[in-house]
């Protein structure tokens, strides 16, 4: 029989605040990153040559004293990848060492493997390397000025925009920049290989992608998948950074371990991380809306131009996700959205929470901005207006909004935070004398869930009843500090309803679970919780054929064990009673998302499976002298469906608004005129401190939410929406700005708004107003 | 061969030799000498607390708990105290208070930044720090965490209690003193050397051998030479073990800091001068940092974008240099020559630093202005010391961070604002004549544009505040 302790326990597996399996082991320091694993016998240590130029022909590289040089064991070229020099998704742009020409400060041209790390670096340094400079485009402008780009431009429309906007009583339009991001996941790049026999190798790695890690070292090394085992107990971070960008380390420590056959570690330090692993993209957008006087949108029109980098990576699908998201909550009624995917010579920018989402929302949250200080009226009145499920439902790339709750959340919202009344008072506050402004908005986030690439949309797991009663739990997804194996194990434990502990949570590898999809996209308990739901069904079904057969009942899992008829048997005894009657318990559960579709061509299609929602309303005040500023308060109200685990939905929403939050402030990458990165360490690229947090911060799970489609126990994802809810920060530093010239003129303030920004767009703002 | 580095790990004396490499970090020395993974490298420059371990050290007759960044710290910098890691705390099914309270509050996410954030949170139980919001915030200023958003783990901070341990510290202390160290440290391994001396005198004489000698402090500096320059250092002579360099001593109107003094130990003396310093030292940078680092340390490496020579220069600081046995004194700003360049000889020290207290009847204002507001580096700061009378003014010291090659002051607009009144609209016309003051730089921290039109309206700013404008500060406490 089980003890207080095992029921309450139970009682707390799903839809529950259980804390994360591995927390005792994160606050003990006995949690293994790869970097933490005993070093096996051999081990070598790699350091990469990286190229100084941003575009240029390689006319010598002369390795000859990197080779001499003490503590060397081999040097890695293009001539020694067995298989095909390419690590990319899909393009085939992208090498693991550059050949014949360079195309971004900071790209690898060779790596050095060493018998320590230090003389592995001492040894690359050593290397001769004479460029010929070629033009260089590192700019969004310039890229655009050369027309370089990795794709032709995309378009989607919904009716004729141009007109309705032409038609419309009123229209605004402007510009607006919008800053990239580096993921600074705390555990930088770092794989580590060890081979086995018959070319056998085992990989050891931090990254949110576990089989196309595999397929890219069997691609470069030219041998078959089925050779590389990749294995992932846990990430220290990822965010997106390591859903392509992770692989190429990976590789090149299996192509140091097939050289030198012994084991091989590759670990980047935080600058080499931050100058060779590309970000989030930075966008420049043109936008315009026509709008009746109530501000009810006619149509709109936006121009979309991102910085891709040197090749394709993710691009495709980040650009596609921008211009699917320009709508954010609303209605556009008539749409024309153009995306520029450009080109530049650049580290190759890549996935990251949101994936182009949050860039994608931030015109149409400057322009409804725009729209009511043009005609007096309060942005939130203006953007409850034109919410899905308020002024229609049609979306620009054809599917029909049915599941918006952004009207009810922004009205709860801006009841419980008291928004009309601050609004009201921040007014007046305004209208006194000083140099300080207060700034306030309350914005929605709605986010498509699926991959908008359909294929990927699928996953497996791996569970093993064993004769003791105990359950081993695989899956495809990978940890990244996320809680997605305490989720799916809460999903494992409500299935045979036995305590959590009984679940063991193991590492993703793609020896069990093949195939695999990137942990990404807000997916991994959507599908990697239903594929082991679906496991479980397969063993209780056979385990129902059983007892039909041997007790002559339908096997019931209770609290106390499983009821079959009179008897209750514990699953130990009940999984042993099926074993000796030679029934199967281990199964592979596999889940594809169903009902989506997309035409690409067309940009028409259902892409997601369904959308979740938040809002957040922000206060904040700015000085008006330096740009210095502060967030004040912060109120949230986001749906996630029945939560799988409130606590970790919590962490999630509260660590996403705050990584948003730094996006559209504090984050800023500078490069220089050679393309340099200049922010490459935290001491000069400054994600947010316990300092940032709004010292007034209430977020709440919305309590009504349930998923209208038959997802893991009627649970949304949660893993990006929550970053957008920044953009209310940054839209209620717009508010202060605009405040200085009495909300007459929009300002120009582009993101990040630094101090200097945002000083930049206060003078601006006088300029125009006559008030400088 | 020497005498080994003695220092304790969970209580039990440890030694290393006399002929490690001077300048391994205690995190590599911890990651791969001692097999203990729990502390992580999040960056190697003291910048983001992954790797951050506590420090105790014998202090009148207690002891003194310091969280520390464990990637710049030097192995030899250990001799002589107590070294608690993440795994000194507990393990799992037998975790600490502090350890139980990040379970608890769900402080942790994927974990990695987390051992940082349980030994700041331990660092702050064992000093019997306070546990509000502001005061954990500081505590944690110095740790980064990108998963979570910091909620949880201020929460976890509020709720872990008092130090279990106090009960221990006399026995700790005790075992402190038995390894006190009797004779000074020297290190030597292949030719580069780590020299600690245990007095002035003996530093002086030091430094007049090996007058080419890097000079050591908290390392919040040449930590980085090694971990990002990977410089291999000669010869490296610490004043952290002279204590007699360790002392702030009142000069009745001035204080007198010796050139040993960390960051948080200044910090209530200065504070006590005048609270402008309060604000400016918080900011300075995370607790790790003014926990290693030194006042002394920030003038004598002349960077542009130290904060405390400002600071100090409008305070009427004077510089104490001493060579052997001759010692020389000079205004503080005439030490700073050029970029890279100070007036130091080989073999001459910065022995201390003498701070008057402002009179109360001047203004005297700090300010900062960065990215983030906490532990990041200035774009500009100023230091500003007015007289008036009557309403006008009859002097000013006004100096600046990051505006040039040097900590500087801005003598033109100190010229342009003697004898005008302290208003805004005059204040606001003095200032233009900063651009005679200063050419300052574009960079990754602002650009040139924005950090002459900040400095000028920093010093509008500090007129403002004196006549009892709302400041930023005081907005924050505030939500409508």
């Amino acid at each position: 029989m089980p003890d207080a302790g095992d029921l309450a326990r139970l009682k707390s597996a799903l839809h529950a605040p259980v804390g994360h399996d591995s927390a005792p082991r994160h606050v003990s320091g006995e949690a293994l990153y790869i970097d933490d694993i005993p070093e096996p016998p051999g081990l070598t240590h790699i350091a990469v040559g990286q190229s100084q130029r941003a575009h240029a022909r390689v006319v010598r590289l002369d390795l000859a004293a990197v080779r001499a040089a003490p503590g060397v064991v081999a040097v890695l070229t293009p001539s020694d990848v067995p298989g095909k020099n390419d690590i990319s998704p899909f393009a085939g742009d992208d090498p693991m060492f550059a050949e014949g020409v360079v195309s971004f400060v900071g790209q690898p041209l060779f790596a050095v493997v060493g018998e320590t790390l230090p003389k592995a670096r001492a040894a690359a340094a050593l290397a001769v390397v004479e460029y010929e400079d070629l033009t260089a485009l590192t700019t969004i402008a310039a890229a655009r000025g050369a027309d370089a780009s990795i794709e032709p431009l995309q378009t989607m429309t919904l009716g004729d925009a141009r007109a309705a906007i032409a038609a419309a009583p009123h229209s605004v339009e402007g510009r607006l920049g919008v800053g990239g991001q580096e993921h600074f996941y705390l555990e930088g790049q770092v794989a580590l290989v060890v081979p086995g026999e018959g070319g056998d190798l085992h990989v050891w790695t931090s990254t949110q992608h576990p089989s196309e890690t595999q397929h890219v070292i069997a691609r470069t090394l030219g041998c078959p998948d089925a050779a590389i085992t990749v294995e992932v107990r846990r990430m220290g971070g990822g965010f997106g950074g390591k859903e392509t960008q992770s692989v190429q380390w990976a590789a090149m420590a299996a192509l140091a371990a097939v050289k030198t056959r012994r084991p091989a570690k590759i670990r980047l330090d935080r600058d080499d991380d931050m100058v060779m692993t590309g970000k989030r993209h930075d966008f420049e957008i043109g936008w315009q809306v026509g709008f009746d006087g109530e501000g009810r949108l006619a149509g709109a029109a936006f121009d979309f131009a991102s910085r891709c980098g040197f090749s394709a990576d993710l691009s495709h699908a980040i650009n596609d996700r921008a211009m699917f998201h320009a709508d954010n909550a609303y209605c556009l009624q008539a749409a024309e959205i153009v995306s520029r995917r450009l080109r530049t010579h650049t580290v190759s920018n890549t996935a990251f929470r949101g994936f182009g989402g949050p860039q994608g929302m931030m015109a149409i949250e400057r322009a409804l901005d725009a729209a009511a200080w043009s005609l007096g009226k309060d942005p939130l009145d203006v953007r409850l207006a034109n919410l899905y499920g308020v002024s229609g439902d049609q979306t620009p790339y054809g599917q029909v909004v049915t599941d918006s709750v952004a009207f009810e959340l922004m009205t709860e919202l801006a009841g419980s935070c008291g928004y009309r009344a601050r609004r009201a008072a921040i007014a007046a506050e305004n209208a006194k004398p000083g140099h300080l402004k207060r700034g306030l908005a309350l914005t929605p986030v709605k986010f498509g869930i699926s991959f908008t690439t359909k294929h990927l949309n699928q996953a497996g797991a791996l569970v093993h009843l064993y004769t003791d009663g105990s359950i081993l739990l695989n899956h495809g997804g990978t940890e990244m500090g996320q809680g997605l194996n305490i989720k799916v194990a809460q999903v494992v434990a409500d299935a045979f309803q036995v305590p959590l502990d009984v679940v063991r949570i193991t590492s993703t590898r793609t020896d069990k679970v093949p195939n695999t999809s990137a942990t990404a996209a807000s997916s991994g308990s959507d599908l990697n919780g239903m594929a082991a739901l679906v496991a479980c069904e397969q063993i209780k079904d056979r385990l129902a054929a059983f007892a039909r057969e041997a007790f002559g009942v339908e096997p019931v899992y209770t609290l106390e064990g499983v009821r079959l008829g009179e008897r209750v048997l514990s699953l130990k005894d009940f999984a042993n009673q099926a074993y000796l009657e030679r029934i199967s318990l281990s199964a592979a559960g596999y889940y594809r998302t169903p009902d989506i579709h997309y035409d690409r061509a067309a940009h028409k299609g259902r892409p997601f499976y369904y959308y979740a929602y938040g809002a957040a309303c922000s206060e904040v005040v700015v000085d008006t002298l330096t740009g210095e500023n502060r967030v004040l308060r912060v109120d949230i109200l986001h749906d996630v469906g029945r939560s799988l685990n409130p606590a970790i939905d919590l962490g999630q929403i509260e660590g996403g608004f705050i990584q948003g939050m730094g996006w559209l402030t504090t984050e800023e990458l500078v490069f220089d005129a050679q393309g340099r990165l200049c922010t490459h360490a935290p001491s000069t690229y400054k994600i947010p401190t316990a300092g940032d947090r709004p010292p007034v911060f209430n977020v709440a799970i919305w309590e009504r939410g349930e998923n209208r489609e038959a997802t893991i126990h009627r649970s949304k994802a949660v893993g990006e929406p929550p970053l957008m809810l920044a953009i209310s920060v940054f839209s209620a530093l717009t508010d202060a700005v605009a405040a200085v010239g009495g909300h007459a003129v929009v300002p120009t303030l582009d993101a990040p708004a630094t101090p200097e920004a945002i000083l930049k767009a206060v003078n601006d703002v006088r300029a125009r107003t006559g008030d400088a | 061969m020497g005498r080994p580095i003695r220092f304790l790990l969970d209580g039990e004396v440890r030694e290393l030799p006399a002929d490690i490499d001077p300048t391994l970090t205690v995190l590599n020395l911890l990651r791969y000498h001692l097999r203990r993974t729990g502390t992580k490298e999040g960056c190697a420059e003291g910048d983001c607390g992954a790797c951050t371990v506590v420090l105790g050290e014998p202090a009148d007759g207690g002891v003194r708990f310091r969280a520390v960044n464990a990637c710049i710290l030097f192995a030899p910098m250990l001799d002589g105290k107590a070294l608690f890691t993440v795994e000194s705390l507990g393990r799992e099914g037998a975790l600490h208070p502090v350890q139980r309270a990040m379970v608890d509050a769900h402080g942790s996410q994927c974990g990695f930044c987390t051992p940082g954030f349980v030994m700041s949170l331990y660092a702050a139980q064992r000093s019997g720090a306070p546990t509000d919001p502001d005061s954990l915030k500081d505590a944690l200023a110095g740790n980064l965490c990108r998963c979570t958003g910091y909620g949880p783990i201020l929460a976890a901070g509020a709720a872990m209690g008092a130090d279990p341990q106090g009960a221990d510290l006399p026995a700790l202390a005790e075992a402190l003193a038995a390894i006190r160290p009797r004779e000074s440290l020297a290190v030597e391994h292949k030719g580069r050397r780590f020299l600690a001396p245990r007095s002035a005198d003996e530093l002086a004489a030091a430094l007049e051998a090996h007058p080419d000698a890097v000079v050591l402090a908290g390392g919040t500096d040449v930590g980085l030479w090694v971990t990002k320059q990977h410089r291999e250092l000669a010869t490296l002579v610490s004043l952290n073990e002279a204590a007699d360099l360790n002392a702030i001593d009142d000069l009745g109107g001035a204080i007198r800091i010796g050139a040993g003094v960390r960051y948080a130990d200044a910090h209530p003396a200065l504070a006590a001068l005048h609270p402008a310093f309060d604000g400016l030292l918080r900011r300075l940078g995370g607790l790790q940092v003014r926990n290693l680092g030194t006042v002394c340390g920030n003038i004598a490496n002349g960077s542009p974008i130290g904060d405390m020579p400002p600071a100090l220069i409008a305070a009427g600081a004077t510089l104490v240099l001493r060579k052997g046995a001759t010692r020389r004194e000079l205004p503080l700003e005439a030490y700073f020559l050029a970029y890279g360049k100070q007036d130091r000889q080989p073999g001459e020290f910065v022995e201390a630093v003498i701070v008057p207290k402002p009179a109360a009847d001047r203004v005297f204002h700090l300010a900062k202005l960065s990215k983030r507001f906490d532990q990041d580096i200035s774009a500009v700061c100023l230091g500003l010391s007015v007289g008036l009378d009557g309403g006008r003014v009859t002097d000013a010291r006004i100096a600046f961070g990051g505006m040039a090659a040097t900590p500087k002051r801005a003598a033109a607009v100190e010229a342009a604002l003697v004898g005008k009144p302290w208003t805004r609209k005059a204040v606001a016309a003095a200032v233009a004549a900063l651009v005679h003051d200063f050419t300052p730089i574009d960079d990754m921290r602002a650009s040139a544009a924005y950090r002459l039109e900040a400095a000028r309206n920093l010093i509008v700013r500090a007129c403002l505040e004196t006549t009892g404008e709302p400041t930023l500060r005081a907005a924050e406490a505030v939500a409508i």
